[in-house]
């Protein structure tokens, strides 16, 4: 596994607790699992995903994700209504370990309140967060 | 994998190694007064001559011996069964204390669920079935609890023509968790009515039981529709597996989970138990399946191999989260079911499925023509209601003091059915039997 020097945390998301993240995609955000998560997970076989049109609030469990040796739940970094998945990952899950942030994206919803977002961590805040894990 | 007993000398080496002289020192940790120091109080060993005579004796004390002709169903079926099935089932390969999963130790035994799964799904016209789970009512609750996680909705309806006792153990089930349960009452034609369902919002699944409770085929395809046009899941639970060598499987008619008792399928009725606890479903409810799944796989070389697969739903990786709490499986029944079935074959299964038919058909016109009530006008396949005139209980009575049991009355599961009785007929009557049991009903 990963040093935590090592991770790929890029600036321009923002992070929760349980290790998604979120950035806004103009009139969506888009959600997914960061590089801590991937890695701690290992090779990722199966994403459970919820349908569009599916509402949930923040902390929610939205979905999934299933690797070689354990399940692990998806909340909700922010609380919304689903307006797309990443339907690629059906076939191709890896897509997850191999681009967390880009292509390995989960799920794109529609926001209740955009001040959730902006609540999440930074890079700092969620570096720190690890450092303390 | 075989079980010996250990001898006394593997005994005393043991306990040199561990280091304590005797067995009793080994167990002296648990105090003196929790210990049995006397011997257990059994009878003592008996010859086979008279163990012969004492199985002989008690089997003559029991209310319905082998020599009885017996029209009881309702749930566990009277069908032949080939004698080399209890032969190897018997092999110790198989007969075990405990499923043993290993796949480095248990080819055999992992092939053989293999197998199981794979000709249930054929029967049930599904992608996928578990391993197996304890019996149909079992199967019954731990479907619906699927449904529910499948859907996350909290209400579910279910037909008041499945097996009374299933919806009991589907209550004692449901009991301390919020999910409601909507009972759906029978028609006049021996199906259950579906009107209720359209007025029910957060719907999860709809259940019925086909062949149901009183023999009769429901509609299947019908109620599939009903249930997707609400974004429902249709459950479909059967406690005989046998039916569908004649009539068209669930999956063929649109069900998402299908669930049953496979007793029928090569194993003894042995008084209520064991069973066997049948759970199939598509593939896209494939990780929502509770209960072990045997997979096919390749090793480094290449070679085909079984393993379990999907072990990360279950409780011992999953915790609260797991799909269910079952981490074992109905092994020995489940492979008695296999061979059963590898036994009969495809045409095996449909010229049985077909004698069945017959013979139920040939008792229930006969039964018709000597002035007995058929209430239900709905197809059945081995099983149907007969309404006999009021004081039959009298009669009832006296042919089971002539060794023929004739049915189950209805009355104290559906109190309205006075005087109905559920008729259950198998290959295993001839003509000549149904037609001395038509003598005696009406005479």
């Amino acid at each position: 596994m990963k040093e935590i020097n090592e991770l790929k945390l890029p600036e321009d998301v923002r992070y929760s607790k349980d290790h998604e993240w979120a950035k806004s995609n103009g009139e969506t955000i888009r959600i997914g699992v960061d590089d801590y998560a991937q890695d701690q997970l290992g090779d990722i076989v199966f994403v459970g995903m919820p349908e569009v049109g599916d509402k949930f609030g923040k902390d929610e469990v939205f979905g999934s994700v299933e690797s070689v040796k354990a399940v692990a739940d998806l909340f909700m970094p922010v609380g919304g209504e689903v307006a797309a998945i990443n339907t690629a990952l059906e076939d191709a899950p890896e897509l997850v370990n191999q681009s967390p942030y880009g292509v390995g994206w989960m799920i794109e919803i529609k926001v209740d309140n955009s001040s959730e977002l902006e609540e999440l961590m930074t890079k700092e805040a969620y570096l720190a967060v690890l450092q303390g894990e | 994998m075989r079980y010996l007993p250990h001898t006394a000398e593997e005994i005393n080496d043991m306990l040199g190694v561990v280091g304590v002289s005797s067995f009793d020192d080994l167990f002296k940790s648990i105090p003196e007064d929790c210990r049995r120091n006397n011997e257990l109080r059994f009878p003592g060993p008996m010859s086979e001559w008279e163990l012969n005579a004492h199985m002989d004796s008690l089997s003559s004390e029991i209310s319905a011996g082998p020599d009885f002709k017996t029209y009881l169903g309702a749930g566990s079926y009277e069908h032949y069964i080939p004698s080399f099935i209890p032969y190897l089932v018997g092999r110790s390969e198989f007969a075990t204390a405990y499923t043993p999963y290993q796949p480095e130790i248990s080819q055999g035994t992992l092939q053989a669920i293999y197998e199981y799964q794979t000709l249930i799904s054929r029967l049930l016209g599904m992608d996928i079935s578990n391993a197996s789970l304890y019996d149909g009512a079992m199967a019954l609750a731990e479907a619906m609890l699927m449904a529910i996680r499948v859907t996350r909705r909290k209400k579910i309806a279910v037909s008041n023509l499945i097996h009374p006792h299933y919806r009991r153990v589907l209550r004692t089930y449901f009991a301390p968790t919020d999910y409601e349960i909507i009972e759906l009452n029978g028609k006049g034609n021996g199906q259950t009515d579906l009107e209720a369902i359209d007025k029910i919002d957060d719907l999860a699944a709809v259940a019925v039981q086909s062949p149901n409770f009183f023999g009769c085929i429901e509609d299947l395809q019908g109620i599939a529709e009903k249930a997707h046009a609400q974004k429902a899941l249709l459950v479909t639970c059967f406690s005989e597996a046998l039916a569908y060598g004649l009539f068209k499987n669930p999956g063929s008619l649109g069900a998402d989970i299908v669930c049953g008792e496979g007793q029928s399928l090569g194993i003894s009725r042995s008084y209520g138990g064991p069973g066997l606890g049948i759970l199939a479903c598509k593939n896209k409810y494939m990780r929502n399946i509770p209960g072990r799944l045997v997979g096919q796989t390749k090793d480094l070389n290449g070679r085909r191999g079984f393993v379990l697969t999907l072990a990360t739903r279950e409780q011992h990786i999953r915790r609260e989260k797991a799909t269910s709490n079952i981490c074992s499986n109905n092994s020995l029944c489940a492979v008695t079911a296999a061979m059963y079935m590898a036994t009969l074959g495809n045409n095996g299964m449909q010229a049985l499925s077909r004698l069945n038919y017959n013979k139920t058909e040939y008792l229930k016109q006969s039964l018709k023509n000597a002035g007995v009530n058929i209430p239900f006008e709905s197809p059945t396949f081995n099983e149907f209601v007969v309404e006999f005139p009021s004081g039959f209980e009298k009669k009832y009575k006296d042919l089971l003091d002539r060794k023929i049991i004739a049915g189950l009355s209805l009355e104290p599961y559906y109190t309205k059915y006075k005087s109905h009785y559920l008729l259950t007929v198998t290959e295993t009557k001839t003509r000549k039997d149904l037609d001395a049991f038509v003598k005696e009903v009406v005479s």
